[in-house]
């Protein structure tokens, strides 16, 4: 009993760690890339002196991230005279709990067996101990393991739009309130598309467990082909990144908070760490929508052809690992996966003009929910032709 | 627009591949040790193809026993539509019959400077240049801003084709990091 709350304490302040540290992560990466991206240097000013010298840290700007936290903090935090003081004071909080509240259902690695993390003969300090204390217990590298996983998703990603029209409702602000509305009212018509191309997923594994799905990736397709998501429902994926990028709100589906129009959007009236929490939950918003599609597309934590024991290559070569090796590459391969499929939507976000608020709906209602309903109608088809033929 | 262009994920692709094109060719860059953008570190890194005729910031020459050229003749100073230059004379000296006057201070306020170049003209002794390389005082009050006689004459050149210079054989170029 204690040895399973050990084990999952450690898995949440793993999720805690990963969801704070890759946000405050791609708020760099994203100013690097797009700098890199636009023949510019990008963020470079902010840095640490070490005290009683003249050595100051920049470390290609990483400290930018520290400096804009410390403004935040530090800053007024401004309130406007007319305004609900319970929904002004709730929204934040109301978009940032339900983000981080989504990743308790994503499996970041296989099955952990600590009591094998170290061989029997293991001279790392208390590894013997390690050993005797959890014996054979197994855990699943997820912080619940529920076998609803996609639904829990679904229902509270849903949760999230409220902080955002509660922040435009309560700020009594005609900017804010157009923001809130447009934020809501694409937010119902790109979940309508993201949902019927989750549901094609659920068809293809069979599956609405997280862990199941990342399971079923681990296989080959014709032998060679790693088995996951992205090859067979390439269409699928492509509506799923697209609605959920329309869903974290960012470029170019940001109407929300376009700045051109709407000064800032829904969080115009917003200052200091309010509005930092508002950014905060964006970036890790950023993050969760990686680690889904990394999960559901892209093989979750799995290497191409590492399976619990080892590389198995096609040939039939085989590479045995210990269980430590095997742990620590699917806990990395899904940090970089996630890292990487981020990066991709900072690209994204940096080459795409926005959309005009009719075409976005357009884009919405026209094209994307008729393509998602006629995936869905294939997958099923085809599902349902496999299933009678085997 | 045509169908392929409604379609739209054809021209997404596109143009990620041109923005992607452009970031892998310069993080390549970066990551092989060299400069990936076309930006300059300002103030570490001064641009370096400034024209030689680029009116930049003022030195002073000096005479064959390394004193400043200037006679002190305040016509600089009166031609400059700024007002930014202050001269202070020493006291003057008999010995030297073709130069009597110093300078001892010259200042330059940089803060009001427009580089307009009239104060270069105007010297009857070839006493101020401008070079090609901008000032730089990037800095957090006005006072840095001010161009001391330390600085105005440390214009070390290799050759000066106007007269023989003092400390040519030791003279260095000037070099920005």
């Amino acid at each position: 009993m204690i040895q399973d709350m050990v084990v999952y304490l450690v898995f949440m302040g793993y999720a805690i760690g990963f969801m704070l540290g890759i946000a405050t992560l791609f708020t760099w990466v994203e100013r690097k890339q797009s700098a890199i991206m636009a023949d510019r240097i990008g963020a470079n000013r902010a840095y640490i002196r070490i005290p009683f010298t003249n050595i100051k840290l920049v470390w290609m700007g990483l400290f930018h991230g520290i400096a804009d936290g410390a403004k935040m903090l530090l800053k007024e935090n401004f309130t406007p005279t007319t305004y609900d003081l319970f929904c002004y004071n709730l929204a934040p909080w109301l978009c940032l709990s339900p983000v981080l509240v989504l990743f308790c259902v994503i499996p970041f690695g296989g099955t952990l067996i600590p009591g094998e993390l170290f061989s029997a003969g293991s001279s790392f300090p208390f590894a013997q101990q390690i050993r005797e204390y959890y014996g054979a217990r197994s855990y699943i590298m997820q912080i619940a393991n529920l076998d609803a996983g996609v639904l829990v998703i679904l229902s509270i990603s849903g949760i999230g739009i409220l902080g955002t029209m509660l922040a435009g409702w309560a700020s009594n602000n005609k900017f804010s309130m157009l923001g809130a509305a447009r934020a809501a009212s694409q937010m119902i018509s790109y979940e309508v598309s993201m949902g019927l191309a989750l549901i094609s997923m659920v068809l293809t594994f069979g599956t609405l467990d997280l862990n199941e799905m990342v399971r079923w990736q681990s296989g080959a397709l014709f032998g060679v082909l790693p088995a996951w998501g992205i090859f067979a429902q390439p269409l699928a994926f492509l509506l799923f990144l697209t609605s959920a990028i329309a869903e974290n709100k960012r470029v170019p589906f940001d109407l929300p908070e376009c700045e051109s129009e709407l000064v800032a959007g829904y969080f115009t009236e917003y200052s200091a760490m309010k509005m930092g929490i508002f950014m905060l939950s964006e970036f890790i918003e950023v993050v969760i929508v990686s680690a889904l599609v990394v999960t559901i597309f892209l093989g979750g934590y799995n290497l191409p052809y590492l399976t619990d024991t080892g590389f198995i290559l096609p040939g039939g070569m085989t590479q045995p690992l210990s269980h430590l090796t095997v742990v620590l590459l699917q806990v990395i391969t899904f940090m970089v996966k996630v890292v990487l499929t981020g990066s991709f939507m900072i690209q994204t976000r940096w080459s795409l003009p926005r959309f005009r608020y009719d075409q976005l709906m357009g884009f919405g209602w026209k094209f994307l929910l008729p393509l998602a309903a006629f995936n869905l109608v294939i997958t099923a088809c085809v599902r349902w032709f496999i299933l009678v033929k085997g | 627009m045509d169908l392929w262009e409604r379609l739209y994920i054809f021209e997404v692709i596109r143009g990620l591949s041109i923005t992607g094109g452009v970031f892998f060719g310069n993080m390549w860059k970066w990551l092989t040790f060299r400069k990936g953008a076309l930006t300059a570190y300002y103030p570490e890194e001064l641009r370096s193809d400034y024209s030689p005729a680029n009116r930049g910031r003022h030195v002073l020459t000096r005479r064959a026993n390394g004193e400043a050229q200037c006679v002190t003749c305040n016509m600089c100073a009166t031609v400059c539509p700024a007002y930014c230059i202050e001269i202070e004379t020493r006291d003057i000296n008999f010995d030297d019959p073709n130069h009597p006057k110093s300078p001892e201070r010259f200042e330059i306020d940089y803060s009001r400077c427009i580089f307009c170049g009239f104060c270069v003209e105007a010297c009857p002794e070839d006493a101020i240049r401008m070079s090609k390389e901008v000032p730089d005082f990037p800095g957090f009050d006005r006072d840095i801003m001010w161009a001391k006689m330390d600085l105005l004459l440390n214009w070390k050149p290799m050759c000066d084709p106007a007269k023989v210079y003092p400390e040519a054989a030791q003279a260095i170029e000037e070099v920005h990091p």
